[in-house]
């Protein structure tokens, strides 16, 4: 729940301006982009991902080296979990 | 400095944990409290009190969601699921906390209706898949999670989802650091802020803290070195007698938050007069209820609750261990009857929790020493 996920967007969806499609290394689900109303990302931007919701942009560099700390903090698989998780995907 | 090579720029680091240790000298004692739960997960992980020098101390924080909910919230939110046609919605860090008659995942195994969401959207998408049931989110967070339920709530009310309600339990960092320094038997010098939180909140709400109270406080990044560095800075100031806040995790936290998450909390939230927390006892204005807009989307509003309030198991010492007066092996349960697997209190629980951190990184080392005999 509280950790900040790095993801780049691939698309927004036009019929709901506050989606957008984004992926995660190469899992991709749809997050909600309604709290970063104020600076909107574009396709290829990196946003940082929590529960779901973009809560900031970030560059690429940083994604990376959020990817990393993840990766450092054993977070990882717990990350890509939360990330799957997103729409119901792996409701039982 | 065991895990030093793994990370990344090893030199920098040790540079900067030299630094520390000509800043600290050896005259004083420093007490630094890390506010965060990630942070306090980090700290464990990275074996960062192998670097620092002995006359630094790192207090845990009271940043931990569900560490510092009440078990009474948790007896309440499962009584509401209790009545017929409701689902009990909740991220899985929930799932494995200890209420009076078990956890949620343990009334799963008795009948109730619980899922595990991984985001407050999924909760719509469930009421949607369900419209002959109610389904109840758990909500709990700081400001990183609050602003998601709030614009889940505002989504909800645009779409008129009537099946869906928020048992709010969303705290505020602000007056539990308030609380942390008024309260007597706790003496800190200096605050490693929150990455995360201030995302949202940004740097001015601490702007008190140190005008006020003159305490150093650094936003600071979850990276070895970004913690490294911002021991350096609070060294500094301390050295200097400064009082100011800094921001090391610029690269994440903007200085004014984000403006669209907070507008989104105001629209739904209201500050409760007070909140209980686990430890530190009753905050007043620490915690946010849903308003009367969406009172409706309002568990609390919409259900009877009970209003439970339970007395943590006697022996288990979690208020102290949260206020950093004891650390978690000194608590009398520790590693006995209270162990990750099993755990007693919500510290054990969340990999975040200062008991489940310390269990997983230090407990052998800890078990060594209690196998010494004592002098």
């Amino acid at each position: 729940m509280c950790l900040a996920i790095p993801g780049r967007i691939v698309e927004i969806f036009f019929d709901n301006q506050d989606s957008a499609m984004v992926d995660v290394v190469g899992v991709r689900r749809r997050i909600d982009l309604g709290l970063l109303q104020d600076d909107k990302p574009v396709p290829g931007d990196w946003v940082l991902v929590h529960v779901g919701f973009a809560m900031s942009k970030i560059s690429a560099e940083d994604a990376a080296d959020q990817m990393n700390t993840l990766r450092m903090l054993g977070e990882i698989d717990g990350a890509m979990q939360e990330v799957r998780g997103y729409g119901l995907e792996e409701m039982n | 400095m065991r895990f030093v090579d793994e990370f990344r720029e090893p030199e920098l680091i040790s540079k900067t944990a030299e630094e520390i240790r000509r800043l600290a000298g050896r005259e004083r004692h420093y007490r630094m409290m890390e506010v965060c739960g990630g942070h306090t997960h980090a700290i464990y992980r990275f074996g960062l009190k192998d670097i620092l020098p002995e006359n630094i101390e790192l207090i845990h924080g009271p940043g931990c969601p569900v560490c510092v909910l009440p078990m009474g919230r948790i007896d309440d939110g499962l009584s509401i699921a209790q009545q017929p046609d409701v689902i009990f919605a909740a991220f899985g860090d929930m799932m494995r906390v200890p209420g009076t008659l078990g956890s949620p995942l343990e009334h799963k195994a008795r009948g109730m209706d619980v899922r595990i969401v991984y985001s407050p959207s999924d909760v719509l998408k469930l009421a949607r898949l369900n419209p002959d049931k109610h389904v109840m989110f758990f909500a709990i967070g700081f400001e990183t999670t609050a602003p998601s339920t709030a614009l889940t709530m505002m989504r909800a009310k645009a779409e008129g989802l009537r099946n869906f309600s928020v048992f709010c339990n969303h705290v505020t960092i602000i007056p539990a650091i308030r609380a942390i320094l008024d309260s007597p038997d706790m003496r800190l010098d200096a605050f490693i802020g929150p990455g995360h939180v201030s995302t949202v909140i940004g740097c001015r709400p601490y702007e008190w803290i140190a005008q006020n109270e003159r305490k150093p406080i650094v936003v600071s990044g979850f990276e070895p070195l970004d913690m490294l560095q911002s021991i350096v800075m609070l060294l500094r100031q301390l050295k200097t007698g400064e009082a100011k806040v800094e921001n090391q995790y610029k690269r994440v936290v903007p200085w004014e938050g984000n403006r669209a998450a907070l507008k989104a909390m105001a629209e739904v939230f209201e500050l409760r007069p007070y909140f209980e927390w686990r430890g530190l006892g009753f905050i007043s204005q620490s915690a946010l209820r849903v308003n009367d807009k969406y009172a409706e989307w309002d568990a609390e509003q919409r259900f009877a609750v009970p209003g439970i309030r339970v007395t943590d198991p006697k022996a288990a010492q979690c208020g102290e261990v949260l206020k950093g007066v004891l650390k978690p092996h000194q608590c009398k349960l520790f590693g006995r009857e209270c162990t990750p697997e099993h755990p007693i209190g919500a510290l054990m629980v969340s990999t975040e929790g200062s008991c489940a951190a310390y269990y997983n990184y230090e407990h052998r080392k800890a078990a060594m020493v209690s196998l010494s005999p004592i002098a």
